[in-house]
């Protein structure tokens, strides 16, 4: 164990913790509404639209996450057309492509997360509400959603770990990640072994804030 | 659809072993998951502090850490681990270690912090009056578990097993960094020979769905055998 090489690169590596904080919070953020989006689209009674939903889910939730980004970071830019519409200048983009697909993605995972939360809410809640003579939108605002957001929040606190691990991948289509950072970091001095325990300890103690960041929260929102 | 003929003009055989590969793989990992929990999960449910921090701690840092690095870690690690301890016993010549073996050693670590959590809350959740029965009762220790808690628990643990099959199957994707010819893998070097990534990336996660579809109606299946009597 070569310790002042780990300590030496542990500078480069927090520095890249900076962009991979960046990958993960901008696609939970875009994530969050795309899975909110289809969780009502999946309650939604209207066959197709119900089905167009769980497909998009079942896609995204099959596949690899690594398939994902290569389709949108390699595939897309194979088209001609699509190469001269003003969107090329997004998808040109390494960075944002990571970020459509980690967004696809985790709202896929969220989309289930809440569809869940919503079937699951009691009945008597959405009763009270319309008892009390609140209009069918503001409890949909109001209560529905609150609520659903609140009992989802252990399972999202997974999905959020997942995530942060699914941002390494972000290193396959070059972007300087921990990840990336610490495989370059090893093409020079060749020291697996140190280099990526160091990156992996980055990495677990972001999971550990997360993990209780996601508890402090369940304590404050809980219905007791 | 030319490129998916059999022989050498398509690809469709190549990708026809590479998805037997990715099949390879995912079982392989799986068993190997299966031992680690076989190991892990006794040490969790044991009651010396000790063991359990043993345990907690591989479960927390793997699933805490990228596949992706576990991945590098074993495969740019491994061969370094290796040839060190080779060294000792005055082999000096470069080992290199066979990529499925890497890969499926890898993944299998991984898949085993998941079913090792998986098997934990499945035997924490059987009824005690279960376990107290069987100590009524003067039953051997290795009947008690094989015929007593091993069903239930197998019970319990399925539903639950099939998500972590499910993650390991995804995750085999990941090894095509390590040059292992599996699904992904043959699609990159295909979609690199005939530049047509958009193509050969969508089918592989056309694979990868039909892996996953198939997966889940056979687990659904045993989901219900052992299920019945409940």
């Amino acid at each position: 164990m070569d310790l002042s090489l780990m300590a030496s690169s542990l500078p480069k590596l927090l520095s890249a913790a900076v962009i991979t904080i960046k990958l993960l919070s901008v696609s939970l953020i875009i994530g969050l509404f795309i899975g909110l989006l289809f969780a009502i689209l999946r309650l939604s009674k209207n066959y197709i639209i119900n089905r167009f939903a769980y497909a998009y889910s079942y896609v995204f939730r099959g596949t690899p996450l690594l398939v994902q980004i290569f389709i949108i970071y390699y595939g897309l830019g194979q088209i001609e057309y699509f190469r001269s519409t003003f969107l090329w200048v997004i998808f040109k983009e390494p960075y944002w492509c990571a970020i459509i697909a980690f967004s696809l993605n985790t709202g896929a995972y969220t989309s289930e997360i809440l569809r869940s939360a919503f079937q699951t809410i009691k009945p008597g809640i959405i009763e009270a509400g319309k008892s009390l003579g609140i209009s069918n939108k503001i409890i949909f605002y109001k209560i529905q959603i609150p609520v659903a957001i609140r009992q989802s929040l252990p399972a999202y606190g997974n999905e959020i770990i997942l995530m942060m691990k699914g941002t390494s991948l972000a290193s396959t289509v070059t972007l300087m990640d921990i990840t990336g950072v610490a495989k370059h970091i090893v093409s020079t001095t060749y020291k697996p072994l140190e280099i990526f325990i160091t990156a992996g300890g980055i990495y677990l103690l972001m999971t550990f804030l997360i993990h209780n960041l996601i508890k402090y929260l369940e304590k404050k929102y809980s219905f007791q | 659809m030319d490129l998916l003929t059999f022989g050498q003009t398509g690809w469709g055989d190549e990708l026809f072993y590479a998805t037997l590969m990715t099949i390879a793989v995912s079982i392989t990992a799986m068993l190997i998951g299966f031992l680690f929990s076989a190991i892990f999960t006794p040490l969790k449910l044991s009651n010396k502090k000790f063991l359990n921090l043993i345990a907690n701690f591989y479960t927390t840092v793997i699933r805490g850490v990228p596949e992706l690095l576990v991945i590098y870690l074993f495969f740019f690690g491994g061969s370094g681990a290796i040839m060190y301890v080779a060294s000792i016993f005055g082999y000096n010549e470069y080992i290199e270690i066979n990529a499925f073996i890497t890969g499926s050693v890898a993944i299998g670590i991984i898949s085993g912090a998941y079913s090792t959590e998986v098997f934990r809350g499945a035997i924490q959740s059987i009824d005690k009056g279960q376990f107290e029965a069987c100590k009524v009762l003067g039953l051997k220790k290795r009947i008690y578990f094989l015929k007593v808690i091993m069903p239930q628990m197998l019970r319990l643990a399925i539903p639950n097993l099939s998500n972590v099959w499910q993650i390991t199957l995804k995750d085999t994707s990941l090894i095509s960094v390590t040059g292992l010819v599996e699904i992904m893998r043959q699609s990159y070097i295909a979609a690199g020979s005939t530049r047509d990534p958009l193509f050969f990336y969508s089918f592989a996660a056309l694979l990868y769905l039909m892996l996953t579809f198939f997966s889940m109606k056979l687990i659904n299946r045993l989901e219900v055998k052992y299920s019945k009597g409940f």
